[in-house]
């Protein structure tokens, strides 16, 4: 079986516009949480979210050398054409390809080099904003950028044309596992010897009245801290209430192992295993007895020829909602067994709320890090867990450690669960 | 030249991000000012928006050039 390696990763997320920022900053223990300033919030239950700051001053950039810088995904023309999700997206995956320094020359090169970038919900304010536009004046003045703005395998598309690579293009669309998805079936396409090389990950851009509205209209939201933004993400704690809406990307290059080596490239970890699993259960909570989670990460070990006991990290889905995050780990718990024992978990959400379809990507890029640089980042807010485990859930504050092999886990709507075991790679 | 002329060159150096001295009366959209189809539509609601004016469907598949667009532009006008 061919080999996978991560060898460049580009964030955009609510703590920084780079990954280098977001990585300190979320070591560091801060939050991406605010007030929304994007749209009136006056009559929503929920008024917080983690927004990405933006040099523009939108979602408090304004003076933050290390805020996104909007032209790093295009020009102004460039990203007229596109939804926010895609021009998160191109940025993350521009930062992702530099990083990576992977420029194929010939058209042999560009054929084995794809694409496979997600969205949860794609061009939701786009939607929204043009179904104003129809109703108030009419279908001439609907823009004929609207539909390829909006299309969730446009992120994909607009990167493929950008950088030139024409290989597999593809999509994926799983709620909040998108992203964990997005990697994993990008490692197979790998393995598989579609491709040498895959730009994989999610984007989410979603933030906008009707959304917010429809996910507190589910009761997903936090409600409880509007006037505390940075307490609404709590993982664990007894004082969770829901989660707070994130926005932004994580895009990884995955490359075949020879492929990386006999090139030089930087390597960030090994891609050991992806499992996948449905719940068959409900369309908004997870099965009771975990069970979906729990099939996920077994598929995940079993790929990886790995046992519980090698885990030393599981990044979890964790979003702070009062059901899903103790279902979780009851499950790892059981997987586990007596290895709970000397495992470390943290949800990184709590630092940068729910990104969606771009959470999985990100905190696979997260949990890429954490095995890198041998740090763990904390589950902040966590005062007073609301169960007990003998699990170490990292409260407030990172934690150094060394992490051989780690799982990152992501979660969606309609019972689909997606997980990644990811390995350090000793040169 | 017009100030119809003027107005056009604006929104056309805007929406597709080129030089000005390259937006002359002769320039076609497409081939020498690098739109595509859907910059086309985009660029004539931009030009009814301005002007107050509906350029129906059969008279744009006829602008190719920016002297095309000054020409029916000018014709809606009256």
């Amino acid at each position: 079986m061919r080999r996978v390696v991560i060898t460049g990763i580009g964030l955009v997320t609510p703590l920084a516009g780079n990954r280098e920022a977001s990585w300190e900053r979320l070591i560091e223990g801060r939050s991406g949480a605010q007030k929304i300033d994007l749209f009136d919030t006056d009559d929503l239950s929920c008024k917080i979210a983690a927004q990405v700051p933006w040099t523009t001053g939108r979602g408090g950039g304004e003076g933050d050398p290390e805020a996104f810088d909007p032209d790093r995904a295009g020009s102004a023309k460039e990203r007229r054409r596109v939804g926010e999700f895609i021009v998160y997206g191109m940025a993350a995956a521009a930062e992702a390809i530099e990083d990576s320094g992977w420029v194929p020359q010939t058209e042999e090169e560009k054929c084995m080099t794809g694409v496979l970038i997600g969205s949860g919900i794609g061009g939701l304010p786009e939607i929204a904003e043009t179904a104003k536009i129809l109703e108030e004046s009419g279908p001439r003045k609907v823009s004929p950028f609207f539909i390829p703005s909006a299309l969730i395998n446009l992120c994909s598309g607009q990167v493929s044309i950008k950088h030139g690579f024409k290989g597999p293009n593809h999509s994926v669309v799983t709620a909040c596992a998108t992203g964990a998805h997005a990697i994993g079936d990008s490692a197979r396409l790998i393995q598989y010897g579609d491709a040498d090389v895959m730009v994989a990950g999610g984007t989410e851009g979603s933030l906008c009245r009707i959304a917010v509205a429809g996910f507190a209209a589910a009761k997903t939201l936090s409600t409880k801290f509007n006037d505390e933004p940075e307490r609404a993400s709590r993982p664990y704690d007894k004082d969770r209430d829901g989660f707070l809406f994130g926005e932004g990307a994580g895009v990884l290059v995955l490359e075949e192992y020879e492929h990386a080596k006999k090139r030089g490239a930087k390597i960030y970890a090994e891609v050991l295993g992806y499992g996948l699993s449905g719940d068959a259960h409900h369309i908004t909570s997870p099965a009771e007895d975990g069970n979906g989670g729990y099939r996920a990460m077994e598929m995940a070990l079993r790929h990886a020829k790995l046992t519980p006991a090698d885990i030393d990290y599981v990044n979890t889905h964790g979003t702070s909602t009062p059901v899903g995050d103790e279902i979780e780990v009851r499950a790892i718990e059981r997987l586990f067994g007596e290895s709970v024992k000397g495992l470390s978990l943290s949800s990184t959400k709590s630092s940068i709320g729910h990104l969606l379809g771009a959470a999985g990507a990100v905190e696979a890029a997260f949990t890429a890090l954490a095995v890198k640089n041998s740090m763990i980042p904390p589950t902040l807010n966590l005062e007073n867990p609301s169960f007990e485990s003998e699990i170490d859930l990292t409260p407030l504050k990172s934690k150094a450690r060394e992490i051989k092999y780690a799982l990152s886990n992501s979660f969606g709507f309609g019972g689909t669960n997606a997980a990644l075991v990811l390995g350090r790679i000793d040169d | 030249m017009s100030d119809v002329f003027e107005r056009v060159k604006k929104i056309v150096v805007e929406n597709l991000e080129v030089e000005a001295d390259k937006v002359t009366e002769a320039a076609s959209f497409i081939d020498d000012l690098g739109a595509d189809s859907l910059d086309l539509v985009e660029l004539v609601m931009a030009f009814e928006e301005e002007f107050g004016i509906e350029i129906e469907d059969e008279v744009q598949e006829n602008i190719r050039t920016v002297g095309d667009a000054v020409t029916e532009i000018k014709k809606t006008q009256g």
